[in-house]
């Protein structure tokens, strides 16, 4: 098949328009759930076949990047703007993610969202995303890139606010929408600064230009563009500053959290970053503030984690601790170690927050840890499923976020391209707490006694079979996910940074080092929450302060609200609409035309109406003219 | 005094008269008929003039007058009538509209 | 040349048919509303049938003017009947007969009051507007510039709102006082022109050559700028659009966003700029600052705007200002962008006030607090609704995309070579401006926000008596437009390609020099 790489992007669209269509209020409703549901499934898991076959492709052809163009956008000048689809190992991983974990998320959404009244509406958001996620992925143009880029934007935008009758739904989606665009903002003036220098948006291109060094790389400053960039994928990858969207995006259905906020939107900064390591390569000093910011989120991130009490607050912000990780990843140079976990973390992220909807679905809404316990026995399949996922996650030896985490932390410590023991450190740190807070999560929920509702309890019931078996697959896959050598896969592409002689001793170490703190914080939580009600409360007591600024999130909202969001309408509403435009602008001219009038008033006195006056005054004036020219002629 | 000096007292009385009717009447009707007073004051002063130097132009003007003349009154007359459907007055202080 | 001869007369089809128009409804339907419509609509769609086959068959390699006519006409003066299209004008005139239908279709049943006279006024309208675009000698032009205000003037003043006096004034006073300025500035650019050449001409291929000293450039291109930066419009001389658009029935809203507004970024484009070439550059720090601080200045007020359509109004204040900046980059990049955006946003705004006219029929309030949650009230119109706000936004795949981006990345491509060499001003402004970017989409998705999601909440809407949703014909005018956006997000090339030429010419007339030669030196 010639386009075989627009056909899987295309496909999603498709689906997108179909249900949009026929699915909708648009259409009246006139595609039932079961078609919608078909519809909205089949598109993807078409995609996701034809992907394996582009990757068989790929694979028969040596591995060459395959280059399939569709159209051309724009000309100008001599500069040619080009819609084209690229694959290669990057793109290759990216898109099977993306399709595979994608279209095992739409099964399980014809099971979570059952019965909702915007049915269709959900399937078709859902595949618009996916359509936007594969140009993302799959564009050789920066350009295409950046549809893709704003179009998840836009898909997580309406699944965010998807059950608007709620304002603070809609709210969470806007807000994500605006925090993503400035982001962009930076996005858009990195892609300008290279459109200036190369007069192409091409990404093979230009990290090909960087590489070898060649003229026009010289232009432009490589940590310029790089930290310009970096600006945009700490918007779309919630990194400091600009993470305060994610946890709020949690306001939208579990799937959509499952699929956009954790295994495959967010982790689009870090394909960028990878995408373009040609620039970074180059940009040491972007990729060290890469690296700073990535352990900053994931520690500060986790710390966060620690005292929420909500169900997906709680994975949220575990999310955006290991999208922290994945950056430190990418700032030390390892970036196919970044791609490997940004591909387990998917697995088992999915899984989690999968697991949790199931959890919530069992409990008719019910998100708040502190009402649950006990549920081990209820809903056995989703319990060994998330205990699983919650294995991964925190480290434990043979799964699939061992590998790949122990892997960042190793070239965190010892990289030879900025790799530091501070940032190990922070690093291992942040390993401790996210085995704690997600064996925490673990035993709230499923271990101990209940502390349901008679009523919730008495409703509790395991998820149906479309739920459960991806939650199955998913915990397959988070189990010996670590067992596909991506790093090494992607070497050839992406070579992986040179390590330090002098440190490359210490690796057993570090992985026994690692090994421990998972356990480590496995054995903290089950203390702490194992035993009586009363033990994390004396602790909590004991540390109120830390715990109120904790659970306060650092009241980082409230500031942004306090230095941005609020000073903004200030100054437009009081200076410049009071201000410039009503009383400077409007005032003076108003005032200029009032004054004309009132002089006009005046010289209307003279305007008595009567007609026996004029006449007079004509005769005046004419006596007084002939006076005039007899005194003078 | 000759006749040239009478006719011209005569045209400055007759304007004179129509003027003050105009200043003092405030029927509009006779306003307006006072006004043809003061175009036939100027009119005989037009003729006298153009009799004492034997020219022609005079005259010509006098007829061009009265065409306006004629015209005025007719565009006139039906002005005051719709004044007057409209105010039921001839009392020319009564359409002060215009006052400033 | 193309086989294609007929150009000139249909040219001329498309400038006069209007006028048919009006002189048929005026005949035909004085009395008659449902005819005076139907004779309107048809008149426009023909007219835009035929502006799509001009531009289908305009040669897009050939320089200078196609299908023009030039007849004599004040020959003493150098006036001449000159009409044609080029790469400038000819989207603007495209866009123009497009939306004339849309406006029609648009004000089906929102005019109730002397409906004929209404048709006449907006055919009468219509052809100003085009023959504003389509004259190619600047007496011409200045005429038809002067004649768009009087229907405007009564399309407000006769069909509009409540202040629709006080609107009235201050657009007619804003528009005039520039107009007469510009009037000035043309005497005295013609009698210059014919006392250095000799040569008595309006034409605005022979004004092109004209040389003066940069005082003078200076002096003339300050009267039009301000005729023309009023008609745009820049800050600070905004005031009168907020007002005008408020008061204006929809379709004035629609013509008045859709097509006059681009009369003054037409109006730099064509003649301003292109004028005079050395004042501009000189002056073009100062007016990019201007077109950034419109771009964020009205951004920044749509934020805090309760009446909805005073939100979109000042929307377009921001998005002309990316206009602005990309016609002053003089990179090619940035004029082609600042002519894509003029399209879209000729087609952004005007989707958008068709929308809020029509819920304004429906629920006659203008303000957004009494509104809420109309996605579950009117669904096919909230997705409408949300199109439109995206490619206002500027979300790629829509128009709205194609022209901010070109233009601002034309900005940065001007502005990094300068700041490479030590002015830094336009890079501080490319980098302001593409914060508009964010603005943009804070105050179209607060507008979303409050209006379309949340609790339902409408005027004159009961559970008894439930707001109807579109109808075909509203469902109709608004699908041409989004089909138009979406066009012209997706697939660019050929509408860049039809401009492409046209766009280097401006960009050289505007950087060669054309101060007079220095006394003593014979050229």
């Amino acid at each position: 098949m010639p386009h075989t790489l627009a056909l899987i992007a295309l496909l999603p669209l498709v689906g997108f328009l179909l249900n949009g269509f026929f699915a909708t209020a648009l259409g009246g409703h006139r595609a039932n759930e079961r078609v919608a549901a078909i519809v909205g499934c089949a598109f993807p898991i078409a995609a996701f076949a034809l992907t394996i076959k582009a990757f068989l492709d790929l694979q028969a052809g040596g591995f060459t990047p395959i280059v399939e163009p569709l159209y051309r956008w724009a000309l100008i000048g001599s500069s040619s703007f080009e819609i084209a689809f690229y694959f290669d190992r990057l793109s290759a991983i990216m898109t099977l993610v993306v399709t595979g974990v994608g279209s095992v998320i739409h099964i399980y959404s014809t099971g979570y969202m059952h019965h909702d009244k915007s049915f269709g509406r959900f399937f078709a958001y859902l595949n618009l995303f996916l359509f936007f996620m594969l140009l993302l992925v799959l564009g050789r143009s920066m350009l295409v890139l950046f549809v893709g880029w704003e179009g998840v934007g836009l898909a997580s935008y309406l699944l965010i606010g998807f059950w608007f009758d709620d304002l603070t739904n809609a709210k969470a989606g806007r807000k994500a929408f605006i925090t993503n665009r400035i982001g962009d903002a930076g996005f858009l003036l990195g892609m300008f600064l290279l459109y200036r220098a190369f007069g192409t948006l091409d990404m093979d291109t230009i990290n090909g230009a960087f590489l070898t060094g060649s003229g026009a790389a010289m232009i432009v400053p490589a940590s310029l563009v790089g930290l310009l960039l970096f600006v945009g994928a700490t918007g779309k990858s919630a990194q400091i500053p600009l993470y305060v969207w994610l946890p709020d995006a949690m306001a939208g259905p579990t799937p959509v959290s499952a699929l956009i906020h954790a295994a495959t939107m967010v982790t689009a900064g870090v394909y960028l970053t990878a995408r373009m390591s040609g620039i970074y390569m180059m940009a040491p000093e972007a990729s060290q503030v890469i690296a700073v910011v990535g352990v900053l989120t994931a520690f500060f991130a986790a710390t966060v984690a620690l005292v929420q009490t909500d169900i997906k607050k709680v994975l949220a912000y575990s999310t955006v601790s290991q999208l922290g990780f994945m950056f430190l990843a990418l700032g030390v140079g390892a970036y196919g170690v970044a791609i490997f976990h940004v591909v387990t973390h998917a697995f088992f992220k999915a899984c989690l927050f999968l697991g949790a909807g199931s959890v919530i679905h069992a409990l008719g809404g019910e998100q708040d840890i502190r009402k649950m316990g006990g549920l081990r026995t209820k809903i056995p399949l989703t319990f060994w499923t998330f205990a699983v996922a919650t294995a991964a996650i925190a480290g434990i030896p043979g799964l699939a976020g061992f590998f790949s985490k122990d892997e960042i932390l190793w070239y965190a410590f010892a990289s030879a391209k900025g790799g530091a023991p501070w940032l190990w450190g922070m690093a291992a740190l942040t390993a401790l707490m996210t085995a704690f807070y997600m064996f925490r999560l673990l035993w709230l929920t499923f271990m101990g006694a209940s502390r349901m509702s008679q009523e919730v309890e008495h409703h509790v019931h395991e998820s149906p079979i479309s739920m459960t078996g991806v939650l199955m697959l998913l915990a397959l896959l988070s189990a010996g996910g670590g067992y596909i050598a991506i790093p090494h896969f992607l070497e050839a592409q992406i070579p992986l940074p040179p390590i330090v002689e002098s440190l490359a001793h210490y690796e057993q170490t570090l992985l026994i080092v690692s090994i421990v703190l998972a356990f480590a914080g496995l054995g903290l939580a089950v203390f702490m929450f194992g035993g009586p009600a009363s033990r994390p409360e004396s602790i909590k007591q004991a540390l109120l302060p830390v715990h109120r600024l904790l659970s306060g999130k650092y009241f980082i909202d409230e500031l942004y609200d306090r230095v941005i969001v609020k000073p903004v309408a200030w100054f437009s509403e009081v200076v410049l609409l009071r201000g410039s435009d009503t009383l400077l602008l409007d005032g003076s001219l108003n005032g200029l035309a009032s004054l004309a009038q009132r002089s006009a008033g005046l010289l209307s006195r003279a305007q008595t109406g009567s007609l026996h006056l004029y006449a007079l005054l004509v005769m005046v004036g004419i006596v007084g003219a002939l006076l005039w020219s007899w005194r003078h002629v | 005094m000759d006749k040239v000096h009478l006719l011209l007292l005569l045209s400055g009385a007759l304007f004179s008269l129509g003027l003050l009717g105009v200043i003092v009447r405030r029927n509009a009707l006779v306003m307006l008929m006072c006004m043809e007073l003061m175009l036939n004051g100027v009119n005989l002063s037009l003729v006298t003039f153009s009799q004492q130097r034997g020219d022609a132009a005079g005259a010509v003007l006098v007829f061009l007058v009265f065409v306006v003349a004629t015209v005025e009154i007719a565009l006139a007359i039906p002005i005051v009538l719709l004044l007057v459907r409209f105010k039921r007055s001839m009392d020319i202080d009564r359409y002060s509209d215009l006052k400033g | 040349m193309s086989e294609f001869t007929m150009g000139p007369m249909l040219l001329n089809l498309v400038l006069w048919l209007p006028i048919v128009g009006a002189g048929l409804v005026l005949l035909a339907a004085r009395a008659n509303d449902s005819r005076a419509r139907t004779i309107s609509v048809a008149v426009m769609t023909v007219q835009f049938a035929l502006a799509l086959l001009l531009y289908l068959q305009f040669d897009a390699t050939a320089p200078g003017l196609q299908f023009a006519t030039q007849l004599p006409w004040i020959a003493q003066w150098g006036v001449s009947y000159l009409i044609g299209l080029d790469g400038v004008n000819i989207l603007l005139v495209l866009l123009t007969a497009f939306l004339g239908p849309i406006v029609v279709l648009g004000a089906w049943t929102s005019i109730k009051k002397d409906v004929p006279l209404f048709h006449v006024v907006v055919l009468l309208l219509q052809f100003a507007m085009m023959g504003a675009y389509l004259a190619q000698d600047l007496f011409l032009f200045y005429l038809f510039w002067e004649a768009m205000l009087i229907p405007m003037f009564l399309i407000i003043g006769m069909w509009g709102g409540a202040r629709r006096v006080y609107a009235t004034l201050k657009f007619v006073l804003y528009t005039a006082f520039g107009s007469i300025l510009m009037l000035a500035a043309v005497i005295y650019l013609v009698q210059s022109l014919q006392q250095s050449s000799g040569v008595m001409s309006f034409a605005f291929a022979d004004l092109y050559q004209s040389q003066l000293p940069l005082s003078v450039q200076s002096i003339l291109l300050g009267a039009f700028a301000l005729s023309f930066a009023i008609k745009v419009p820049m800050v600070p001389l905004h005031t009168w659009l907020p007002d005008a658009h408020v008061e204006a029935p929809t379709a004035g809203s629609v013509i008045l966003a859709g097509v006059l507004l681009k009369m003054g970024t037409y109006g730099f484009m064509k003649l301003g700029f292109p004028l005079f070439p050395d004042a501009t550059r000189a002056f073009t720090p100062l007016l990019m600052t201007l077109a950034v601080i419109s771009i964020v200045y009205g951004a920044c007020l749509a934020l805090v705007q309760n009446d909805i359509k005073k939100i979109i109004a000042y929307s377009s204040i921001s998005h002309l200002g990316y206009v602005m900046l990309g016609l002053l980059t003089l990179e090619l990049v940035g004029i082609q962008g600042a002519i894509i955006q003029m399209v879209s946003h000729g087609l952004v705004a005007a989707g958008l006030f068709l929308l809020v006219g029509m819920i304004y029929d429906r629920c006659h309030t203008r303000e957004l607090a009494a509104y809420g949650g109309l996605a579950r009230l009117l669904p096919v119109y909230s997705v409408f609704f949300m199109i439109f706000t995206l490619a206002s936004v500027g979300l790629p795949t829509t128009s709205g995309f194609t022209g901010e981006f070109l233009a601002l990345m034309g900005a940065f491509t001007a502005a990094w070579p300068a700041h490479l060499d030590g002015h830094h001003l336009p890079l501080v402004l490319a980098v302001v401006a593409v914060t508009g970017v964010v603005l943009g989409a804070m105050y179209m998705l607060r507008f979303a926000l409050t209006f379309l999601f949340g609790a339902v909440k409408a005027p004159h809407h009961s559970p008894e008596q439930p707001l109807l949703d579109l109808s075909l014909r509203e469902k109709s005018i608004l699908g041409l437009l989004t089909i138009a956006v979406f066009a012209l997000g997706l697939f660019p090339g050929g509408a860049l390609q039809k401009t492409e030429l046209a766009a280097k010419t401006y960009q050289s007339l505007v950087t060669t020099s054309r101060l007079p030669a220095p006394a003593g030196v014979t050229p």
